[in-house]
């Protein structure tokens, strides 16, 4: 149990950010899509610049071990259009009117949000019929 | 104590979510994303019987990322409940004006609007097929906001480009031809 540890940790920070930052909330959401104020972006772009400056630090580092000795590696996205345009259409569509994505969605449900349970509950039996169609989409 | 209270701004909050990346691949070597754990809640919950193919495989394995978002719904208990902000959102004059305009109220302390968050019949059926929308639209993406635009992005893969980019599109059509009519009538 104790190696999960440092993921709670990371994944409470994570879920307390979102909720401080506002990201998990709706009305900031509707803000970001009508371009009337910078504090989503801003969270969204300094988000990105820190990954990206670490990635590259870590690169430049090489072969530098994790904690639990593998070496880190970041796995390529496998290659496709359709999907990635489509499946993004289907969630930002979702994610327009709700207003939370996953992340914010098990912030919010942790506050005790029936309504983001629900949104949780919905979610959940979206990707298992994303599962069930598989075969039959386009990708 | 207050910084506990208080909202953070986006210089503080933006750089702590871009740590998630480099912090996950020194812990364990682990790509940051969240949505993979809608799939590795149906696999867990999946009858025998049912036998859908995307949700057999050894879902243990993914224990550590199901430990994270346990941790995600935590730090949203402590963040909304035990350390919550009691002032509104405070949201750009333009943003508040719209807002009214559609017929919300200001949001007064909360994150979501009891408009279309409190419990009722018609709003948990919007919910839910939100929630619908959302689950199956990040799995066909193979990511959300977290694995494409900030993980994704920052290790400048493409597909995650095309992905934010459908994200982006979906989010602008039901933010500006829904979302303004959702409460009239």
């Amino acid at each position: 149990m104790f190696r999960y540890l440092p993921y709670l940790l990371v994944g409470i920070l994570f879920g307390f950010v979102l909720v401080k930052s506002e990201a998990a909330s709706w009305y900031r959401i509707q803000e970001m899509f009508h371009f009337q104020s910078f504090h989503m972006f801003g969270i969204l772009f300094s988000a990105i610049v820190t990954a990206l400056l670490s990635i590259q630090i870590v690169k430049r580092l090489g072969h530098k071990k994790a904690l639990d000795g593998q070496v880190i590696d970041i796995p390529e996205k496998s290659p496709g259009t359709v999907s990635y345009v489509l499946g993004g259409l289907i969630f930002g569509f979702g994610w327009g009117l709700v207003g939370l994505c996953p992340g914010p969605m098990f912030a919010m449900a942790g506050t005790g949000s029936l309504g983001a349970m629900v949104v949780l509950a919905g979610a959940l039996h979206g990707t298992w019929l994303y599962g069930a169609l598989k075969q039959h989409l386009p990708h | 104590m207050d910084w506990l209270i208080h909202p953070w701004p986006w210089y503080v909050a933006g750089p702590i979510i871009g740590l998630m990346v480099p912090l996950m691949l020194f812990i364990g070597n682990r790509s940051f994303g969240i949505s993979n754990n809608l799939r590795h809640l149906c696999a867990i919950t999946q009858p025998p019987t049912v036998e859908v193919d995307f949700f057999r495989y050894n879902w243990k394995e993914h224990t550590w990322s199901l430990v994270f978002v346990i941790g995600t719904a935590l730090g949203g208990y402590l963040a909304g409940v035990v350390f919550a902000d009691p002032n509104p959102v405070q949201l750009s004059r333009a943003a508040q004006d719209m807002l009214l305009s559609w017929g919300f109220l200001p949001p007064e302390g909360k994150l979501v609007p009891d408009e279309l968050f409190h419990t009722s019949v018609r709003n948990f059926t919007f919910l839910f097929a939100c929630g619908v929308l959302v689950g199956f639209g990040t799995r066909y993406a193979g990511g959300c906001t977290s694995g494409h635009a900030i993980t994704g992005l920052s290790a400048l893969q493409l597909p995650s480009l095309y992905a934010v980019l459908g994200i982006f599109g979906g989010g602008l059509i039901a933010s500006w031809f829904l979302v303004p009519y959702m409460l009239v009538g």
